[in-house]
């Protein structure tokens, strides 16, 4: 089992920490896991991306090409960089509260989830992020619910722990948009 | 110890603190800046300095005085940034001062770009700076090697008494990877008093000095520091081969591009091709002995860099004109594709055969 | 028989390598003479820059670092850092200072650096045979300014006092001069109020010393003792540009 994941928005969507949340937990899970960001001028308010490998051998490449197993987009200018990035199969979730087109690809399972309307649902915007991460641990059960929310705990840090409950919150409504 | 989880340039600048170096000395550019950023903040909590300095050349020459006072101390940057500091490198090994300066890459030439790029290769292997000198260069391919090879660097740097240049691109200095500090080899390191911290009126005054006015003297210490670079080949080259057996065409990379390669290599073996990699660690001393370990089958050599062919001239020295050396590079930020290189493989056997 | 004078501990037995009426040796010893009246050459630590003074490291008696030219502030920063209890000088001439090292020099003086600077001004690149220094005088002929300096081509000196003293982290900044025995005295006053300072652990201090290169101002020793004085003080004026704040 190699997932290969291309995590995509603008600055402020939590693109980033979405990663570094899921490779955390690989690396809790023992497994191998490498996390590229996208760095420079664009970071500074634009488009943000990273890859994120877990692996259960070692990750040689830590970069993803045309070899993605899933991309998650969390606006337009996301979904139309990377669509092409995704292998024929892959998993493709788009944020359809920003993005109101549908993917050119018809040879992938793509999903429409909208996380920011789901998000504001529970009361916080900016868990939209974890929405999409929750749908995306749904299809793919690359690491466990429970560890994710282990690593939420240890992440957050003690001033932020009151968060936990709202992030679990968010990982199960996102899981139920693609069951 | 349990494994955590961080990016390339603070577990490059964790590292360095764990090897017992406390005394930073930098100047900011992109890709390099969370590891200054880090020592900024972690080096006063544990009685160290960090400075930023006014530019790099200045920054280098403050660790020519730390390092002048026998202590570790370090400097990093990025490309154009490292260009600037081989006055003080030079300076350094010239006055055989011990430090280690960490180099996160960038695309050049000039201001060049901020993504990743092994266009340094030449500038750290042959020595930017003026005069007959060489110093150890390290590549680390993954992090938790870079947090190995740094903690190695500073016992080496001080074993020698020469500067130690880890060079990483971009992508090892950003990336996130699970890492562990393991405990290194320490190294029978000579307690001769050469460090300049006041002679307390007991002892001679110790001189830090790379001025040495009369020819005789100074080729005579030029033969000095030959040695040394003689015994650094000797003893410390370092090298990874990976599925070399039977290999068609072996493959040279270094870095994270020898990722990337690792990548296209399996990729060939399940399309029944075989390919071979061959690794090198240390960029100088350049693994020269790797090549006579290649199988007598192989038909060709194929280097792969992030440049437009810079350490091929290394590979083609090694190879002693034995075998055609062919070249794949992607240069400015561009990173090759392991298609490309499986493409490229299938190029050269189809013009071989 | 009594000892009536005798050479300072805070210098070598090496015999300077400096051309006759060079003031680079009364200065050098009145640098000696200070660390030893103040106890500290056990703890000194010397910068020598790269100019006439090249060679200082085997002068001063005392631990000693030469540095690249121009980054002897930097390289004095790197020691003190690492040794704050030590006392770091640069000793640096007015091509490595007021030129090359422009940088180093302002931003040493910027951080407040626990260093003391001994600048010496001759108004020429000596070394290298006699050049144009950021500290030539208008008019004054130089190998690379053969007809005089013109203020139209080459700008005029520079005043490093005056620009140092402008900064917060330079609490001590003085110009001396050595063409006299008068001013000779002062000069060891400032020197050792410049290391004092440092002692006291103020931030940066500096002592501009005007200083004569017959040599290469191609007159006598005497001449040029007396050039100094008639064209150099006019235009740099000595005196204290800066004091610790609480001696204001």
């Amino acid at each position: 089992m190699t997932e290969k994941i291309i995590m995509a928005g603008f600055g402020g969507q939590g693109v980033m920490a979405m990663g570094q949340l899921l490779t955390y937990t690989g690396m809790v899970e023992e497994k191998n896991v490498s996390w590229l960001p996208s760095y420079g001028p664009e970071m500074r308010g634009g488009t943000a991306n990273c890859a994120v490998i877990i692996s259960e051998s070692l990750v040689d490449s830590p970069i993803i090409t045309e070899d993605a197993t899933a991309a998650i987009v969390m606006n337009l200018p996301s979904l139309v960089k990377f669509e092409g990035n995704v292998i024929v199969g892959g998993n493709l979730l788009i944020n359809s509260s920003l993005i109101s087109l549908k993917t050119a690809r018809d040879d992938v399972n793509a999903y429409y989830i909208p996380a920011n309307k789901i998000a504001n649902e529970i009361g916080n915007s900016k868990v939209a992020n974890i929405v999409m991460l929750g749908a995306y641990l749904e299809l793919t059960k690359v690491v466990l619910v429970d560890t994710i929310v282990e690593a939420m705990k240890k992440v957050f840090g003690p001033a932020k722990q009151h968060l936990v409950p709202l992030n679990q919150k968010a990982l199960e409504l996102g899981a139920v948009q693609v069951k | 110890m349990a494994k955590i989880l961080m990016k390339g340039n603070e577990a490059i600048a964790a590292a360095a603190i764990k090897a017992g170096c406390i005394y930073f000395f930098g100047y900011p550019i992109t890709p390099q800046n969370e590891l200054p950023e880090f020592m900024a903040r972690e080096l006063p909590r544990i009685g160290g300095v960090f400075v930023q300095a006014e530019s790099e050349v200045a920054a280098i020459n403050m660790v020519y005085g730390a390092a002048g006072t026998g202590k570790r101390a370090m400097t990093s940057s990025s490309s154009p940034g490292i260009a600037l500091k081989q006055e003080g490198i030079s300076y350094i090994a010239g006055a055989e001062l011990p430090c280690v300066i960490v180099n996160i890459s960038r695309g050049g030439p000039g201001l060049g770009g901020i993504q990743p790029s092994q266009a340094d290769y030449f500038m750290s292997t042959r020595g930017g700076g003026n005069g007959d000198y060489r110093h150890l260069v390290y590549a680390p391919a993954s992090l938790q090697e870079a947090v190995d090879l740094t903690m190695e660097a500073f016992e080496v740097a001080d074993y020698y008494r020469n500067p130690v240049m880890v060079v990483g691109d971009g992508m090892i200095g950003q990336m996130m990877e699970p890492i562990e500090f393991k405990e290194i080899r320490k190294r029978d390191v000579s307690s001769e008093d050469w460090g300049t911290t006041g002679t307390k009126s007991v002892r001679k005054p110790n001189v830090i000095n790379s001025l040495v006015l009369d020819p005789a003297e100074l080729e005579r210490h030029n033969i000095k520091l030959d040695q040394k670079y003689k015994e650094m080949e000797a003893n410390e080259v370092r090298y990874e081969m990976y599925k070399m057996e039977d290999a068609e065409v072996v493959l040279v990379a270094y870095g994270t591009t020898a990722r990337i390669v690792k990548n296209a290599v399996d990729v060939l073996e399940k399309e029944g091709i075989k390919a071979g990699l061959i690794r090198p660690i240390t960029l100088w001393p350049f693994p020269n002995k790797a090549f006579n370990e290649i199988p007598q089958g192989t038909k060709a050599l194929l280097t792969v860099e992030m440049s437009m062919g810079q350490m091929i001239d290394d590979v083609k020295i090694a190879n002693e004109g034995k075998l055609p050396v062919h070249f794949y590079g992607r240069a400015g930020g561009m990173i090759p594709t392991p298609e490309a290189v499986v493409e490229k493989v299938k190029t050269i056997l189809g013009g071989e055969r | 028989m009594a000892v009536v004078f005798k050479k300072t501990e805070g210098l070598t037995d090496k015999q300077f390598h400096y051309c006759p009426g060079c003031t680079h040796g009364i200065i050098h010893r009145l640098v000696g003479e200070v660390l030893e009246e103040l106890g500290v050459l056990g703890e000194a630590i010397g910068v020598a820059p790269v100019g006439c003074s090249v060679l200082a490291y085997e002068y001063f008696n005392c631990d000693m670092q030469e540095a690249a030219h121009g980054r002897a502030p930097a390289v004095a920063t790197g020691i003190k850092r690492v040794l704050p209890e030590n006392i770091v000088f640069t000793y640096q001439g007015d091509g490595d200072l007021a030129s090359i090292g422009t940088a180093e020099i302002v931003h040493a003086a910027h951080r407040g650096e626990k260093i003391t600077t001994i600048f010496v001004n001759n108004a020429i690149y000596g070394m290298t045979g006699g050049q144009m220094a950021p500290t030539t005088l208008v008019g004054q002929k130089a190998t690379t300014a053969p007809y005089g300096r013109d203020a139209a081509m080459s700008g005029r000196p520079l005043k490093m006092s005056e620009m140092l003293a402008t900064i917060d982290g330079a609490v001590f900044v003085e110009r001396v001069s050595v063409h006299n025995v008068a001013s000779i005295r002062k000069a060891k006053k400032a020197i050792k109020r410049a290391f004092e300072v440092q002692l006291e652990g103020k931030g940066f201090g500096i002592v501009e010393v005007l200083s004569t290169c017959p040599t290469n101002w191609g007159i006598t020793s005497v001449e040029s003792l007396k050039w100094l004085d008639e064209n150099m003080i006019p235009y740099y004026p000595l005196g204290n540009f800066r004091v610790p704040e609480e001696e204001i």
